[in-house]
C-alpha cells in the first residue's frame, strides 16, 4: 500500500481547494500579470484531476516565485534560480507526484539558465512556467534577459546594448518536448496550455507573458495577441522540429516589434521522459524511491555485502 | 627506528600503474598477516611529473605513513620519452629515481630499472657515493627486459614486485594468487612468468642488506580500504539512496563509488550540471522523503553555499561531503590541506546551523558519516563530513567485522498519514510544519503526496505553516528553535558512550597536542615517540567541529600547562575556532602548521614539539611553521 494516499485519489475537485486559507489574497500590484497565471493554474488543475496534496510546486525568488504562497499545494519557495534542480530531484524521488516549477524570466533564463538548459535536456516529466515580464520585478525594475534591446532601466541608463534571449528557441534546442507561450491577457488559452503542459509526459516549458505595470511601464500589456493555432496566417507543424524552430524565431522577433504571438510551438509526444530513460538503463528503481522509506518490508542492502573486493 | 617494519616506496610516471601495483602489494602483505597503510603522493599534471606510493607494513596497527622509508622500487617515468621536453622539464624519466633519494633511510634498499634509465644519467646522481654514505644497497635490474621476454613493457611493475619479494624473503605465492584473481588469459600467464623469472633472478643476486619483510599473523579477517570507501559505505548503510554530484578531485572518489553501487542498492545517482544543482537536488530528494547527499571539494563546495543555507532555513536534512585540497582557488588539486575548516563552518548567509564532523581515519569516516545522516534526519538540518586527500587516498587494513552492521533507513520525525490526522493544522487544513514550540526544537514534517500534510516551505523566514512572516516575535521564536537544535545535538553527543574525540598519552602529562581530522594518526605516533624520548605529553584529536565539544576540549586544556595545535593550514583555523568557542586559553595555545602540500610526518611533530617546549626560537623544520601563543 502506498504511503502517499493523496496520489491518484479519484474525486471531484473544487477549484477553491487551491486557494490557501493562510494567504487567500495575493499581494501582487494591481494589474500585475502574475494574477493571471495563478488563475489559469487554479483552472487547469481540476481539469487534469490533481488534488493539492499530490502536487509539488517549486519556485525560485521574485514576485512571480510567490506563486505557491497563493496556491495551496505542497510548496517549496526556494532561492533565486534554483527551482528546477529541486523540482527535478523531487520528481526522481517520487515520480508519482505532479511537479510544477515556476519563477520569473530573471530566475529562469538568467541566474538559473544553466539549470533550465539541463533540465530541458534531460526531459524530466514536469512543467516549468516562466513568468516573463521582461524585467526584474521584485528588485524594482532592472533589465532582465528578456528585456528588449535599448530598454532603459536604472542599471542600464543608456539602454540595454544586449539582444534579448530567445526563450522558446532555447527551450527547444535544449531538449524540452513541449514548448508554448501564452499571455496573461488570454486567460482561456492560458488555462488550456497549462493543462496540456501538465499532462504532457516530458519537460513542458511555458513562457507566460505577464505584464509588470509597476516597473515596465512602457511594456505592452500583451494585447492584441494572436493565437497561432487559431490564425489562418500561420501554418506549421508543431511536431516538426525544424518548422517549430523557424516559427519560434519569428515569434520571438515579432514580440519586440509589438506583435504578440502565442500558442503551442513544439510538441513531441514520442520522446521518453528522463525517468523512463533512466529506468531503461537500470539505474532507477521501478517503484518510487520515496515509498521505500515508508514500507516496513523494504529490503536494505548493506555495505558488508561489498567487502569481498577488499579482502 | 621503530619496531621492525617495511616502508616500500614504488615510484614512476603518472601513467605507469603505480596505484594498482601498490594496492596489490599492500593486499599481499595484508593477506600474509600484516597490518598495512598506504600513502599516495601524486602530482596534478596528468602527464610528466612523477608519482609514488608508499606501503607501510608491520605486525601491529599502523596509523600513519611513518618517517621516510626503507625500500625504493624506482620504475622510472616511461611516459617521459620526448627528448624535446627535456629543456622544459628536465629529465623526467630519471626523476622517479633522483627525487626520491632524500627520504630513504639508512640501510635502505634501492631497486631501479636499468631498462629505462641511461647509465650516464644515473652516474650523474652520484649514487655510489651516496649509497656508501648512507649504507644503501643498490640493485640495478633490467626490469623492462624481463617484462619483454615474457610479455609486454607494462609488466615492469610485476618484475619489480618479483625482485622486491626475493630481496625481502617474501612468500611470492601471495602475489601469484592476486595475479590469478585479478587477471585472466595470456595476461595472467605472462605476468606469472614475469614474476617468477624476476624472483628467481633476484634470488641469485648477492644480498648485501639486512632488511627483510616483517612477519605476523592477523587474528581477524582484514579488508583493505580507503576513506572514500568508508564514507560511501557509511552513507549507504545510513540508508542514503540518492546522490547528486559533479566531479572534483578529491571528492570524485566518493561520488564514483556511490554511483557505481547505487543501482544495485535500489537508489538513484545523478551527475548534474554544477554543484549548485547538485546540492539543490539533494535538497529536493530529501524534501520528498528520501535520504540524500551531495558533496564536493573546496571550489564546488563554495557553489553549494546558497543551497546549504536553504537547507538550514527550510530544515531540510541533507548530508554534504567536503574533500579539502590545498587552496585558495584551484590551489593544488591533488594535495591535502586542512584549509577549508572555516569555509565549511561558516559559508552561506546568516548564522550557521549545521553539524560538521572531521573524521580522523577510515573507521571514523564510516562511523561519522552514519552519524551525520542520523543527526541530519533526526534534527532536520544539514550535516557535513569534511576530510582531505590524505584520508581519501590512503589505504588501511581494517577488520571486516567492523562493517557487519545493520542499515539505518530511519528518516527521523516524518509523520505517517495516520499520525498526520492527529497533528496540528491550520483551520483551512494546512499542516503546521514549523511549530515554534516544538519539543526539542524539532517540528515533525510531512512529505509531498501524503494526505493532510500540505504546507509551504520557504527560504524566507516563515510562520508555523511555512508562509513568509517577518513579525519580530515570530522571527525570534523560530530562530531560537532552529539554533537550539545544536545545543540538543551537543547534549546527545556528550551523552553517547563513545566520543568522536580521541586521546593518546599519559593522562597526567604536562604538555598537550591538539589536532583535528586526518592528522590524528600522525600526531598519536609522534606522541608515543615523545613519551619514549622522556617527554610528558598527551594528545587530543578532535572530530566534532560543530557543535564544538566544549567540555572535552576545556578539560584537556585545563589539565596541561601548554598545548600545541597541529594542523595543515597557514592561518591556524582550528586554533582560532577553539579560542572562539572557549573564549580563553589564548596564552596556552601555540600552533605548528604545515601547508606545503604534504601531510605531517611524525618526526616533524616530534621535532616541532621539542623545539617549542624547549623555547627554541628556531623554526622546527623547513616545511613547518611555528606560531607562538598569544603574549608569548
Ligand atoms: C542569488 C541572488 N541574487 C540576487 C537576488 C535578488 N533578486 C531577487 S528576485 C530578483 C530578480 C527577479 O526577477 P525575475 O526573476 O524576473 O522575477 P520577477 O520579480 O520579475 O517576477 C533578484 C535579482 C537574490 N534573491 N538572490
Ligand atoms: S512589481 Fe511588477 S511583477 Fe512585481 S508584483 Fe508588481 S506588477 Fe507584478
Ligand atoms: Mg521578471
Amino acid at each position: 500500500m502506498s504511503a502517499f494516499s493523496a496520489i491518484d485519489e479519484d474525486r471531484e475537485i473544487d477549484p477553491e481547494e487551491y486557494t490557501p486559507g493562510i494567504e487567500p489574497q495575493a499581494t501582487w500590484c494591481p494589474g500585475c500579470g502574475d494574477f493571471s497565471v495563478l488563475k489559469a493554474l487554479k483552472q487547469a488543475m481540476p481539469e487534469v484531476g490533481r488534488t493539492p496534496e499530490e502536487v509539488l510546486t517549486v519556485t525560485g525568488i521574485g514576485c512571480s516565485s510567490k506563486l505557491n504562497s497563493y496556491f495551496e499545494s505542497y510548496g517549496f519557495h526556494s532561492i533565486h534560480g534554483r527551482s528546477l534542480p529541486i523540482a527535478r530531484a523531487a520528481k526522481l524521488a517520487n515520480p508519482d507526484l505532479e511537479v510544477i516549477a515556476a519563477g520569473g524570466d530573471g530566475d529562469g533564463y538568467g541566474i538559473g539558465g544553466n539549470h533550465f538548459i539541463h533540465t530541458a535536456r534531460e526531459n524530466h516529466d514536469m512543467t516549468y512556467i516562466v513568468f516573463n515580464n521582461e524585467i526584474f520585478g521584485l528588485t524594482k525594475g532592472q533589465t532582465s534577459p528578456t528585456s528588449p534591446k535599448g530598454h532603459k532601466s536604472k542599471t542600464q541608463p543608456h539602454g540595454s546594448a544586449k539582444d534579448p534571449i530567445r526563450p522558446l528557441s532555447l527551450g527547444l534546442t535544449a531538449g524540452a518536448s513541449y514548448v508554448a507561450r501564452t499571455a496573461a491577457t488570454n486567460p482561456n488559452q492560458a488555462a488550456e496550455i497549462l493543462a496540456e503542459a501538465i499532462e504532457h509526459d516530458g519537460f513542458a516549458h511555458v513562457d507566460f507573458l505577464t505584464q509588470c505595470p509597476t516597473w515596465n511601464k512602457d511594456a505592452k500589456s500583451y494585447v492584441p495577441y494572436t493565437d497561432v493555432q487559431e490564425s489562418d496566417e500561420f501554418d506549421f507543424d508543431v511536431t516538426d522540429r525544424k518548422e517549430a524552430a523557424e516559427m519560434m524565431y519569428e515569434v520571438e522577433s515579432k514580440l519586440y516589434e509589438g506583435e504578440v504571438l502565442t500558442g503551442r510551438f513544439y510538441v513531441d509526444e514520442d520522446r521518453p521522459s528522463y525517468t523512463e530513460e533512466k529506468q531503461a538503463t537500470g539505474e532507477m528503481p521501478e517503484e518510487p524511491l520515496a515509498e521505500k522509506y515508508f514500507d516496513e518490508d523494504s529490503e536494505w542492502k548493506r555495505s558488508y555485502d561489498l567487502l569481498e573486493h577488499h579482502t | 627506528m621503530t619496531a621492525h617494519e617495511l616502508i616500500w616506496r614504488i615510484a614512476g610516471g603518472s601513467g605507469d600503474g603505480i596505484d594498482s601495483t601498490s594496492q596489490n602489494f599492500a593486499k599481499a602483505l595484508m593477506r600474509a598477516g600484516l597490518n598495512v597503510f598506504t600513502h599516495r603522493h601524486y602530482p596534478s599534471r596528468i602527464r610528466g611529473g612523477h608519482t609514488y606510493v608508499e606501503v607501510r607494513a608491520k605486525d601491529e596497527e599502523v596509523t600513519s605513513r611513518g618517517d621516510g622509508y626503507n625500500f625504493l622500487l624506482s620504475l622510472g617515468d616511461s611516459f617521459a620519452r620526448n627528448p624535446s621536453e627535456d629543456a622544459y622539464y628536465g629529465n623526467e624519466e630519471l626523476k622517479p629515481l633522483a627525487e626520491n633519494l632524500d627520504e630513504l633511510r639508512e640501510g635502505g634498499i634501492i631497486v631501479y630499472d636499468t631498462g629505462l634509465f641511461d647509465e650516464e644519467d644515473v652516474a650523474e646522481l652520484n649514487l655510489e657515493e651516496r649509497a656508501e654514505e648512507n649504507d644503501w644497497h643498490v640493485y640495478p635490474v633490467n626490469l623492462r627486459e624481463i617484462a619483454r621476454e615474457h610479455g609486454r613493457d607494462v609488466m615492469r611493475n610485476t618484475a619489480g614486485v618479483g625482485v622486491t619479494a626475493a630481496l625481502l624473503d617474501m612468500d611470492v605465492s601471495f602475489f601469484e594468487e592476486l595475479i590469478r584473481q585479478n587477471m585472466s588469459g595470456d595476461i595472467q600467464e605472462d605476468n606469472l612468468n614475469v614474476l617468477e623469472d624476476a624472483f628467481e633472478r633476484a634470488e641469485e643476486f648477492e644480498h648485501t642488506h639486512d632488511l627483510t619483510v616483517p612477519t605476523g599473523e592477523n587474528e581477524q579477517e582484514l579488508g583493505l580500504m580507503n576513506g572514500s570507501n568508508a564514507i560511501a559505505y557509511g552513507a549507504l548503510d545510513a540508508g542514503c539512496r540518492f546522490i547528486a554530484g559533479y566531479p572534483m578531485t578529491p571528492w570524485t572518489e566518493v561520488f564514483t563509488i556511490m554511483s557505481q553501487h547505487m543501482s544495485e542498492f535500489g537508489g538513484i545517482a545523478e551527475q548534474v550540471e554544477d554543484e549548485i544543482a547538485a546540492a539543490a537536488l539533494a535538497l529536493g530528494a530529501s524534501h520528498t522523503g528520501v535520504k540524500a547527499m551531495s558533496g564536493s571539494s573546496g571550489g564546488g563546495f563554495a557553489l553549494m553555499s546558497e543551497p546549504l543555507g536553504l537547507a538550514e532555513m527550510t530544515e531540510t536534512p541533507i548530508v554534504l561531503i567536503e574533500a579539502m585540497r590545498a587552496g585558495p582557488s584551484t590551489g593544488m588539486p591533488t594535495k591535502p590541506e586542512q584549509g577549508d575548516l572555516e569555509h565549511v563552518l561558516y559559508t552561506s548567509q546568516g548564522d550557521s546551523n549545521r553539524v560538521v564532523f572531521a573524521p580522523a581515519g577510515i573507521k571514523e569516516a564510516y562511523e561519522q558519516t552514519r552519524l551525520a545522516f542520523e543527526l541530519a534526519y533526526d534534527y532536520q538540518l544539514p550535516a557535513i563530513v569534511v576530510y582531505d586527500q590524505k584520508i581519501e587516498g590512503e589505504l588501511r587494513s581494517i577488520p571486516i567485522d567492523f562493517f557487519d552492521r545493520e542499515p539505518d533507513p530511519d528518516v527521523g520525525q516524518v509523520l505517517s498519514e495516520e499520525e498526520i490526522t492527529e497533528a496540528a493544522h491550520h483551520e483551512s487544513g494546512t499542516f503546521k510544519r514549523f511549530d515554534a514550540e516544538a519539543e526539542g526544537g524539532v517540528s515533525p514534517r510531512t512529505v509531498p503526496g501524503q494526505k493532510g500534510g500540505r504546507h509551504l516551505t520557504s527560504g524566507n523566514e516563515t510562520n508555523a505553516y511555512g508562509h513568509i512572516d517577518e513579525d519580530p516575535d515570530n522571527r525570534v521564536a523560530q530562530m531560537a528553535r532552529r539554533m537550539g537544535k545544536l545545543d540538543s545535538i551537543r547534549e546527545d553527543l556528550d551523552e553517547k558512550e563513545s566520543s568522536n574525540q580521541a586521546y593518546r598519552g599519559p593522562e597526567d602529562a604536562q604538555y598537550g597536542i591538539i589536532t583535528w581530522g586526518s592528522q590524528q594518526g600522525t600526531v598519536f605516533e609522534a606522541v608515543d615517540r615523545l613519551n619514549e624520548n622522556g617527554q610528558a605529553v598527551k594528545a587530543l584529536g578532535v572530530s566534532d567541529l560543530m557543535p564544538y565539544p566544549e567540555a572535552e576540549v576545556t578539560a584537556f586544556l585545563e589539565s596541561v600547562e601548554e598545548a600545541v595545535v597541529v594542523e595543515m593550514n597557514a592561518s591556524g583555523q582550528f586554533k582560532g575556532l577553539t579560542q572562539k568557542e572557549l573564549g580563553r586559553f589564548g596564552d596556552k595555545l601555540s600552533s605548528l602548521l604545515k601547508y606545503n602540500g604534504n601531510p605531517f610526518e611524525p618526526a616533524e611533530i616530534v621535532d616541532g614539539f621539542e623545539a617549542i617546549v624547549g623555547d627554541d626560537d628556531a623554526v622546527p623544520g623547513d616545511s613547518t611553521t611555528f606560531v607562538p601563543a598569544a603574549g608569548d
